[in-house]
């Protein structure tokens, strides 16, 4: 008995400091969580600021309720998440097939690099006002907007990756008979691009939420439309209920990402 | 006699040139090289000398300047040659079986099919029980035989052989060079292997063709008729080891 406790001590508390040490991380991190709750709910309970300027965080469940009872939340999100998609999509599949393009063809590099040059500095916002006048304030134009934000974003990450593909791979294929410009872009560069392409596209789903809210914000149906709506009622406690979806919302699409990339890209040591 | 060998390979006045800044390299002149279906030859020279180049050309990686180069094939096959690489080049987003049938993929061999004869390819190399793995898995040594068992899964007449040892320790590498024997046997194919190592030129081929000098071109040609198995450094083996070293030393004397 003492002999099996003496071997297995150093061991079985090794494993347990390390718990400790994830256990401790997380319990500092809720330790945190709960002093910045506290101190937001004093301010205005303390009468720092106006409680109708900075509602309370015990305010926001009610606040939440409401919303979601008379089905404004779910509309909102649904209305978001669409424009979001949707612009998500265009934009990626067009700034992956022009990075690819562009990468693959030095020709198609030049002819497009002053172009590029001209238009990648302009915000995917100040393509605001040409998207009002296009579409009017409709769905449509948010998803403008959220193309152009996240098309220069992958475009460049894909161009670039693409770009860097191991020329040795290339002749591989080559050596095989596939000589061909698809056969080496579905052989070769698409997957040895794709870690490039992906971190360009998770860059490119957070700028993607920035456009959404931004385009709602101008009245497109949506948790930037419906949080100014709220603001203009000063129903502050409203607007923080949208601002914390946003934040959900947004981490669960990137935690899923995650996990899709994670798996894409399990063949990385 | 000579005449009546089909040859597989009949390289005639093969000379390779290009440009780079302005400034014209010969790699290769005027190389005349036959060999027969089912030899294995190597090919030794020093770096630089063109013996990748020349197999570059002949799996059309690279494109004669000047000469004709013919690979003649009686099977069906869409590649009548195939090259294993120096860096074994397995492509790192495929499991090891999918690297093997990366070759059979487009010929219109059903997936079903490819698989199993990838599974084959590896099985010869004594690899099948990894099939599954990430190229990232293996060692040195694996890799290289995957690599051979994706030159060998498309069934080439000739199989080309670029230093792919050259990498290796010691111990991989010789297992390696007695599984290659083995294969050649086994499997009757044509082998062109590449090399700087003289003792692995010996040990393995049939017959060792010097490449010298810059241009690189044929200045020794050594048929090697040692029985096999073969042992390493054996007198015979030593024996021609000093005269290809002679004719590596002789040529490059008045080159330069």
């Amino acid at each position: 008995m003492a002999l099996t406790e003496t071997t297995t001590l150093p061991a079985s508390s090794g494993i347990s400091r390390a718990r400790l040490g994830a256990l401790g991380s997380i319990g500092l991190g809720a330790a945190g969580l709960l002093t910045f709750l506290l101190i937001w709910e004093a301010v205005p309970a303390l009468g720092l600021v106006n409680p109708m300027m900075l509602p309370g965080p015990t305010d926001i469940p009610a606040a939440f309720r409401s919303e979601f009872a008379s089905g404004m939340w779910f509309g909102a999100v649904l209305g978001s998440l669409s424009h979001y998609m949707l612009g998500l999509v265009l934009g990626a599949a067009l700034g992956i097939a022009l990075g690819v393009v562009t990468g693959m063809s030095r020709v198609a590099e030049d002819l497009t690099a002053w172009v590029v040059r001209v238009l990648r500095p302009i915000p995917g916002l100040a393509w605001a006002p040409f998207a009002i006048i296009w579409f009017g304030v409709t769905p449509t134009a948010a998803v403008f907007i959220i193309t152009i934000s996240v098309f220069w974003i992958v475009f460049f990450a894909a161009h670039g990756a693409v770009r860097a593909v191991d020329r040795d791979l290339l002749e591989v294929a080559e050596a095989f008979g596939f000589r061909r410009a698809h056969e080496k872009l579905l052989k070769i560069y698409l997957p040895a691009a794709m870690p490039g392409i992906l971190v360009g596209l998770r860059t490119a789903l957070g700028q993607a939420w920035m456009a959404v809210v931004a385009a709602e914000i101008f009245g497109v149906p949506g948790l930037g439309h419906r949080m100014i709506e709220a603001s203009a009622l000063l129903a502050t406690d409203i607007v923080v209920v949208y601002m914390l979806t946003m934040a959900a919302l947004y981490g669960m699409l990137d935690s899923l990402f995650l996990v899709t990339q994670n798996w894409l890209l399990r063949w990385k040591a | 006699m000579e005449s009546v060998i089909a040859h597989v390979i009949d390289i005639r006045g093969l000379s390779l040139a290009f440009e780079r800044d302005g400034r014209r390299t010969e790699v290769l002149r005027g190389l005349d090289l036959a060999i027969p279906r089912g030899a294995f030859v190597a090919i030794v020279g020093a770096s630089g000398v063109g013996k990748s180049t020349l197999l570059r050309v002949l799996i059309g990686l690279a494109k004669a300047s000047a000469g004709k180069v013919a690979v003649s094939t009686t099977s069906a096959a869409r590649q009548p040659v195939a090259l294993v690489f120096q860096d074994s080049r397995l492509l790192p987003w495929r499991r090891v079986v999918d690297n093997v049938s990366f070759g059979l993929e487009g010929s219109g061999v059903s997936r079903a099919d490819r698989r199993a004869r990838a599974l084959e390819a590896l099985g010869i190399v004594g690899l099948a029980d990894l099939a599954n793995r990430w190229p990232h898995q293996l060692s040195g040594g694996q890799r290289q035989r995957v690599a051979l068992a994706r030159a060998l899964a498309v069934e080439p007449e000739v199989l080309l052989m670029d230093e792919p040892f050259s990498a290796l320790d010691a111990i991989s590498r010789e297992s390696l060079q007695d599984e290659v024997t083995r294969i050649w046997q086994v499997t009757g194919k044509t082998i062109l292997f590449v090399t700087h190592d003289i003792e692995e030129a010996t040990y393995l081929a049939d017959r060792v063709v010097v490449l010298a000098g810059a241009p690189g071109r044929a200045v020794a040609d050594h048929a090697i008729d040692a029985p096999r198995p073969r042992r390493r450094g054996d007198a015979a083996g030593a024996e021609i080891v000093a005269d290809v070293r002679r004719h590596l030393g002789g040529a490059r004397g008045p080159a330069h």
